[in-house]
């Protein structure tokens, strides 16, 4: 029993997080997905083989598991990075090998994003060159599809750097039907946005310390009045009693554990309601000063609470565990 | 990571189940916070003893088994999957034994430790006084020297004092230096309740259980050798043993985890009382109990490879109180009309209530978060 990150999945965590503090500060979030200074960013990643991290080595990748993805994606998250990284890194893998164009995504030629619900809505849609479409669930047929030429109409979001796209028209060029594989590329997707949300309540969190500490009033920082020091404890709590459970999930994803869908589904739904609660919090905390675009907390609330609607809400991924715990479950979750 | 046990961890887990398979009571033992009941847990506690399963952690010369902190945690989550009564000697070995073990001299640790573990001394705690709660630097009882008798004289009134009309030692913070302020000038005392001197009132708490005691000093002679640690520092030892009580000794995971599952038996045969909002309750609280499990095995990890915890307890003293009362208000709700009866979820439900005030209350918790986990100014 050894429940920390090894020395190699450390270093690796160390270089990853090193890029991202230097190649995606809060205005490469800004300057947005299809800029030149997010390109330098999947550059970067790609020399690092992040988008091989979980292809095999014979297939030219790290051949590595997802006790080096969850880390990876934590700061991922932190730096809410505006590519479609969850879905490269980690629901990919596995799923291009019939299309023949799994080399382009390790050579950082491609970019690929998914759409699991499959109704065409993808986030940091200019940049995606594959859609990995449906298999909501981890149940059904994902459809590979190719987006050159296809139909992208930009949409308002809440989150104007999520690049939200309506895709249609692309050119299905695979069909995964195997239910491993569908189901694999379900979990990974909730693994790795539960890893994101990590992230993103910590850069809050850390955001919201400083600002603290720093902002006076009454002749004194505010971060010494107990109401706001209760609101940050609170919050505190909610992300160091999901990150474990997400660090559990993915080492039960690594080893094959049967139960490996009940600890990701616990993972995404402790991961998303902290995220919640933490934005929450640290807005309250910063007062008026955050509850604006010109300041950087919005990148990550907005950020955080689409990614804790992504691939199964809270509540959602709640419902599954009562059908996997023998209690009446209500909603449209897959059995598990 | 690696979150496998290994071959005599799983052996040890074996060992532990097979026993108290053999051994737990088949029907619940009474209410350990009252006498009658208090009794038949000394007779439970010296059955663990025999067979060196009072104390795993501890060394075998004191009666232990020299037992891993993971060995410990199996331990507590097969003794709670069990069933196995409430532990009335907590106090002593989840509370003073660390500090005996840090601070104690040989000599106390020989004479006390080994009767500790065979429930000998029963040892209850006398920190809070009827002044000094949270602000427990604010203690007024006080120990004077009395040089030609070669030790201290006690006085002052120590409360909340958990099972104090059962048991037969304390352990507790006075007054050494009536010049220094606030927490200088304390130190921790041994006292046998026997001292003369010392009078010990039990009272009921919200249960109606006689859990709670006060306990008066009136000129209490102790010699030199019930002082643990050094004169004057008790506030330092004490700290040592708030990080037990906050931290994973008091509450493992076990606990929650066997809760949790007794909820979702409760839920899944009484489908007639539940709805898809309780459900959800439900699972939200099986969750956190998973969440506090692997907290615990992070933190487990982080003391075995010697990274200092600190402050990082309180984050645990919150988590599982809030979610004790999470578990037993959903039960409460599920069990519909009969949540009026006296039963293990209803005084459970009672008991969780305790859980965000004892310990040091959840707000001096968020107070040790915000300032020393993240940082915060204290003024």
């Amino acid at each position: 029993m050894r429940f920390a990150l090894t020395t190699e999945q450390q270093e690796l965590h160390q270089v990853v997080a090193q890029l991202l503090g230097d190649a995606c500060t809060p205005d490469v979030v800004r300057a947005g997905t299809g800029s030149p200074q997010a390109d330098r960013l999947y550059a970067g990643l790609v020399d690092l083989g992040a988008t091989g991290l979980l292809v095999d080595e014979e297939a030219g990748g790290l051949g590595l598991d997802e006790n080096y993805l969850v880390p990876v994606l934590v700061e991922i998250g932190r730096a809410a990075a505006p590519l479609p990284l969850v879905d490269t890194l980690a629901v990919a893998p596995g799923l291009l090998s019939a299309t023949g164009r799994a080399e382009d995504v390790l050579a950082g030629t491609v970019c690929v994003a998914a759409d699991p619900v499959g109704n065409g809505l993808v986030r940091f849609g200019s940049r995606a060159d594959l859609l990995l479409q449906g298999g909501w669930g981890g149940s059904g047929v994902i459809r590979v599809v190719d987006l050159a030429g296809a139909q992208r109409e930009p949409q308002a979001a809440v989150d104007p750097a999520a690049d939200l796209q309506r895709i249609s028209f692309g050119t299905i060029i695979a069909e995964i039907d195997d239910p491993a594989l569908v189901r694999t590329a379900w979990l990974r997707g909730v693994l790795g946005s539960a890893a994101e949300l990590v992230g993103l309540s910590r850069r809050m969190l850390d955001l919201t310390v400083g600002y603290v500490k720093e902002r006076q009033q009454f002749g004194v920082p505010i971060g010494s009045f107990q109401a706001v020091k209760h609101h940050l404890a609170s919050a505190l709590l909610a992300v160091e009693f999901a990150a474990p459970t997400v660090s559990a999930a993915g080492y039960a994803l690594a080893t094959g554990d049967e139960q490996a869908s009940v600890a990701v589904a616990t993972a995404k739904a402790l991961a998303s309601d902290a995220a919640v609660q933490v934005a929450r919090a640290t807005l309250q905390c910063h007062g008026a000063i955050a509850y604006t675009t010109e300041y950087d907390w919005q990148l990550f609330a907005k950020r955080a609470w689409a990614v804790a609607a992504q691939w199964g809400t809270a509540a959602w991924h709640r419902d599954a565990v009562a059908r996997a715990l023998g209690l009446p479950a209500s909603g449209t979750s897959p059995a598990h | 990571m690696d979150l496998s046990w290994s071959d005599s961890e799983q052996a040890f887990r074996a060992e532990a189940r097979d026993w108290l398979a053999g051994h737990v009571p088949a029907r619940p033992l009474p209410s350990g916070d009252t006498a009658e009941g208090f009794a038949a847990h000394l007779e439970w506690e010296r059955a663990l003893h025999a067979d060196r399963w009072s104390v795993v952690s501890w060394p075998e010369a004191y009666g232990g088994r020299d037992a891993s902190l993971w060995e410990w945690l199996i331990f507590e989550e097969e003794y709670y999957r069990a069933g196995a009564p409430q532990r009335v000697t907590q106090n002593g070995i989840f509370l003073l034994a660390p500090t005996l073990f840090a601070f104690g001299s040989r000599q106390q640790q020989d004479t006390l430790l080994p009767r500790m573990a065979a429930a000998q001394d029963l040892w209850c705690q006398g920190w809070s006084e009827p002044g000094a709660g949270s602000d427990l630097a604010g203690i007024r009882s006080a120990a004077v020297r009395d040089e030609q008798a070669g030790g201290w004289r006690l006085s002052g009134q120590k409360t909340w004092t958990t099972r104090g009309a059962f048991c037969t030692h304390l352990f507790g913070l006075f007054r050494t230096d009536p010049q220094a302020q606030r927490h200088h000038g304390l130190t921790y005392f041994l006292v046998p309740l026997d001292t003369e001197g010392v009078t010990v009132r039990g009272f009921d708490r919200l249960d109606g259980d006689e859990g709670f005691a006060e306990v008066f000093f009136t000129d209490a002679f102790v010699p030199d050798s019930a002082v643990l640690g050094g004169l004057n520092e008790g506030w330092k030892v004490a700290m040592a043993t708030t990080g037990s009580e906050r931290g994973l000794t008091l509450r493992s995971p076990g606990r929650f985890l066997q809760a949790a599952d007794r909820l979702v038996e409760l839920a899944a045969s009484n489908p007639e009382s539940s709805t898809p909002v309780l459900t959800d309750r439900v699972v939200r609280s099986w969750m956190q109990a998973q969440a506090y499990q692997q907290f615990t095995l992070a933190q487990v990890t982080d003391i075995v490879e010697e990274r200092p915890t600190g402050a990082r307890s309180s984050l645990n003293k919150v988590y599982w109180s809030e979610l004790d009362i999470e578990l037993h208000e959903t039960a409460m709700e599920l069990l519909g009309p009969d949540a009026q009866l006296d039963s293990d979820w209803s005084r459970g439900f009672q008991f969780s209530l305790a859980g965000p005030i004892y310990a040091g209350t959840n707000e001096i918790q968020r107070n040790i978060i915000a300032e020393r986990v993240l940082g915060l100014p204290r003024k």
